[in-house]
């Protein structure tokens, strides 16, 4: 009977190991599935970051051309410059170069239009216009190739695919090849990307009239929900008595922080645009829209602010004799503005990234140009970014991804400003 | 621009009537600020306000709505040559009334006999009537400032309280801003609920609400095939709840196992490191996810699908085989991932500050019982942080509703009231998108079932928020 105890012990304990192997497994197990969901969500981070990358650098790349052209007296007519054609007068130059004559239809030459870019002719008339001396003489002009040769030159078109399936054929590609191997073509920094603003080629699209459009509606944007966020988070937070109509404003904030964008837009179409008549698709509208969505987060990140500030230092104000008013404006909002900057900054960051509102006030017309004023059409970074993404030349695809580099760019720089503030500023009380 | 030198002079005007008060009452007790009630600058700023707003308040109301107002009289008495035109042509004709008055180009409409003369009469009224509206605002932006000097001015006295009176209007822009949050939901409701009462006029809610079809298509001629358009948007429904639930498939567990980790076993060095990094997938703009999804995410797993589909074609599976053989770029699946993708910061973030809101205490007590940690964590603290999930979960739910740009991009326009992932559906979200870019007639159904849309995005949101906001609030009282 002594050992009785002895084996229920031993029984015991054996079961009791058995179950804390199969506990430990489960333990390994868990901690593995947490460690993979964390692994997960990073890989799609490197993916979807290194796949817009991949996808967009080559955008940042320029192969352009450079061609002098004799300026034919026997084709641009000295009383009509504007009526020349002076794509087809580059086309037939740079085939000559080639050694390749054309034949009576032209059909060799309106070939060589395709892999050159119209800016070519432009920039030739411009000259032209403005000295027309230079007719009878050679002129030099450098613009970019087409962005169907392009995609060539960076091996997005290859030679391999069937002729009839790729927008050029195979004597496009010779030519191209011979253009390059003849030292007429250079290849360096896109600038253009950066300074141009949307065209319908491709190869002269960019981003600049979408920064300057950006720019605008984010100073529109900052005008009116900042100082507006500002001062309703700290008439609730110091001055509000608590009781009904300050309990409906509270509720009402943390509502509007919650609200589809997309029902912004609607408000902005509804009363912006139909009632108030703000110009459509103007900065000065995109800004008020955005202003109101952005106006919840201000007021909430202000709020958190201002709490963080310890009631010290009301107290000590009020005691040397300092009103309520100047108890906030001249301690307790300076001592929250790091905290207030910050979250200003990241709902403003997080306003040029929106685009959903602004599809729905006409943001996504075709903007040739800089935005002429705060009520004049304009289009943004974002709306750029869904407009290339919609059109059906290639090309723009690679402009999409670079446009959204660029766009990356500005959230990261907005973020970075954020963060610097707060770690040089922030206060431990 | 007028109105921008108007608020200069203003500005200046009020300056200086700031310095003649400040030296007023500094003057009335001989230069010595200790006489004084409030500091000096406070009776300066008393007169300041009182000159300053509401001239500069006129001045904007006419720059804002002098159009408005302008074009409301030049409508109110109008001429009998109109009687011919339909109400679509009056509104070109005052349009052009006042863009002629203003130097402008006209549309192209040509104008015969009584109706050039009354267009004429139009562009002088619209003259006259605009140049009535700004100098009269002018007049009485003067008048207000005057008055103002006249009323405040006087009242400078060593003894009178300025520094309060300058607090009220303070409090006064406190108020304003604090109602502007306010305003902003009168105006959303307002907007929705009125453009969608037009809708209903011509659709009936119970069509809306519970028909099969969905196909706003508004004919060209009245007679035509289908003229009026199916407005039954059950279908969008579906496919916004299918969506969702894709994107919650994946981040729900995604984001909860990396909360419970990087709250539980995380090191603090592995802590600043994966957070900020997942603060940057939150910061990611939609438009940037809808790209992804448009052109990496949904080729590839059409080719996947397709890839099996060729695999299986000719075997026991083939009508499954053809099927998958077919599937396009515009997957409910591929949305769905993306949007889960895009969630995954947002519920892993809100799941770690309520999973760190439970007390230290309740862990201690259950290790020292004996527990592992991942005992600890399903059985102690995920139960008490079971409503603030749940919550978190909630507020997911809520974004992927409302999210628009990645099903704009990524999912289809093809409304079809199916369940099936790798089909093409539609969201409420996509439809008010395609319904409202383009050319929009304010009057026609198809326009208005946008806001009918809206609406119905906002109450689902507002009360899926609410409930939400409701459970968080209860939670965090328990621990407090």
């Amino acid at each position: 009977m002594t050992d009785a105890p002895m084996s229920t012990s031993a029984t015991l304990r054996q079961t009791v190991e058995a179950r804390l192997k199969v506990r430990h497994a489960q333990e390994r197990r868990f901690r593995a599935y947490g460690l993979a969901a964390i692994f997960v969500a990073l890989a799609f981070l490197t993916v979807l970051l290194g796949r817009i990358v991949s996808q967009g650098y080559t955008t940042f790349l320029e192969y352009s051309l450079t061609v002098p052209v004799y300026v034919d007296p026997a084709r641009v007519d000295r009383t009509d410059i504007s009526g020349a054609n002076f794509d087809l007068l580059i086309a037939d130059q740079v085939l000559g170069r080639l050694g390749i004559k054309d034949d009576d239809f032209g059909t060799q030459s309106s070939k060589m239009m395709d892999i050159l870019s119209n800016d070519l002719g432009f920039q030739l008339l411009q000259k032209v216009k403005a000295n027309p001396s230079l007719i009878g003489k050679t002129v030099s002009v450098t613009g970019p190739v087409r962005a169907d040769g392009a995609l060539y030159y960076k091996g997005e078109i290859k030679k391999s695919t069937p002729e009839d399936e790729r927008k050029l054929d195979n004597t496009q590609l010779q030519w191209l090849d011979k253009m390059k191997s003849m030292g007429m073509v250079s290849s360096g920094f896109n600038t253009g990307f950066l300074t141009k603003s949307d065209s319908t080629e491709p190869e002269q699209a960019g981003v600049w009239g979408a920064i300057v459009g950006s720019t605008m509606m984010l100073i529109v944007t900052a005008l009116l929900a900042v100082p507006i966020g500002v001062l309703a988070a700290t008439y609730l937070e110091e001055f509000a008595a608590k009781n009904r109509w300050t309990d409906i404003i509270e509720v009402n904030i943390n509502n509007l922080a919650a609200v589809p964008s997309i029902v912004y837009g609607l408000l902005g179409l509804a009363v912006f645009i139909n009632w108030l008549h703000v110009p459509r698709s103007s900065p000065l509208l995109g800004g008020l829209v955005l202003a109101l969505m952005a106006l919840p987060t201000v007021i909430i990140a202000t709020r958190s602010a201002l709490k963080a500030v310890p009631p010290s230092i009301r107290e000590a104000a009020l005691g040397v004799g300092a009103s309520k008013t100047q108890t906030v404006f001249h301690h307790v909002l300076p001592l929250a503005m790091p905290g207030v900057m910050t979250g200003a900054i990241l709902s403003m960051a997080h306003a040029l990234g929106e685009t959903a509102p602004l599809l729905m006030i006409g943001m996504v017309s075709f903007v040739p140009g800089v935005p002429e004023g705060f009520t004049g059409a304009a289009t943004v970074l974002p709306v750029q970014v869904f407009i290339w993404e919609n059109a059906s030349e290639r090309a723009f695809h690679e402009r999409t991804a670079g446009a959204i580099m660029v766009l990356l760019v500005f959230m990261i720089v907005m973020n970075l400003a954020a963060i610097l503030l707060r770690r040089r500023f922030e206060r431990r009380w | 621009m007028l109105t921008w030198v108007a608020l200069l002079a203003l500005a200046l005007f009020s300056g200086a009537t700031f310095f003649a008060a400040r030296g007023k009452a500094l003057a009335a007790v001989g230069g010595r600020p200790i006489g004084l009630h409030s500091l000096p600058g406070y009776y300066g700023g008393y007169v300041a306000l009182w000159v300053a707003v509401p001239a500069a308040l006129i001045l904007l109301l006419a720059a804002g709505f002098g159009g408005s107002l302008e074009a409301g009289l030049l409508r109110s008495s109008e001429s009998s040559a109109l009687q011919a035109l339909d109400a679509q042509q009056r509104d070109v004709f005052y349009n052009d009334a006042v863009t002629l008055s203003q130097g402008g180009q006209p549309s192209e409409t040509v104008y015969e006999g009584p109706q050039k003369q009354a267009l004429a009469d139009a562009v002088s009224k619209a003259k006259h009537l605009r140049s009535q509206i700004t100098y009269g605002a002018l007049a009485a932006a003067i008048a207000l400032a005057l008055a103002g000097v006249a009323f405040a001015y006087p009242k400078i006295r060593p003894d009178f309280r300025a520094r309060n009176q300058v607090e009220t209007w303070i409090a006064g822009l406190f108020i304003l801003c604090s109602v502007t949050a306010v305003l902003t939901t009168i105006g959303i409701v307002g907007s929705l609920v009125w453009e969608s009462w037009r809708f209903f006029q011509s659709v009936s809610p119970v069509d809306f609400l519970f028909g099969m079809e969905w196909n706003p298509q508004i004919a060209m001629r009245s007679d035509q095939y289908a003229s009026s358009g199916a407005f039954g948007a059950v279908p969008l429904f579906i496919g916004t709840f299918l969506i969702m639930i894709i994107a919650m498939v994946v981040a729900a567990p995604v984001g909860l196992f990396s909360a419970i980790y990087l709250s539980e076993y995380a090191s603090p060095l592995a802590r600043s490191v994966v957070k900020p990094l997942l603060e940057i997938l939150a910061g990611v703009p939609t438009v940037v996810y809808g790209f992804f999804a448009a052109l990496t995410v949904g080729p590839l797993f059409r080719e996947f699908f397709n890839g099996i589909g060729g695999l299986l074609i000719g075997s026991g599976l083939d009508g499954l085989g053809q099927y998958l053989s077919q599937v396009q770029n515009q997957m409910a699946l591929v949305a769905g991932a993306v949007m889960g993708v895009m969630l995954i910061p947002f519920v892993s973030s809100l799941s770690d500050d309520i999973i760190n809101a439970v007390p230290q205490s309740l862990r201690d007590g259950s290790l020292a019982m004996g527990a592992t940690r991942s005992e600890t964590v399903k059985k102690v603290v995920l139960p008490a942080a079971l409503p603030g999930i749940m919550a978190a979960l909630l507020l997911a739910v809520s974004r992927a509703v409302g999210e628009t740009m990645i099903v704009t991009m990524a999912a289809g326009l093809q409304a079809k009231a199916t369940i099936n992932p790798l089909d093409t559906v539609t969201t409420v979200t996509v439809q008010i998108v395609t319904l409202l870019t383009g050319d929009q007639e304010f009057d026609s159904p198809k326009t208005l079932a946008a806001f009918g849309l809206g609406l119905t995005l906002f109450l689902v949101t507002l009360i899926l928020n609410i409930i939400a906001l409701r459970i968080v609030q209860k939670y965090r009282e328990q621990y407090d």
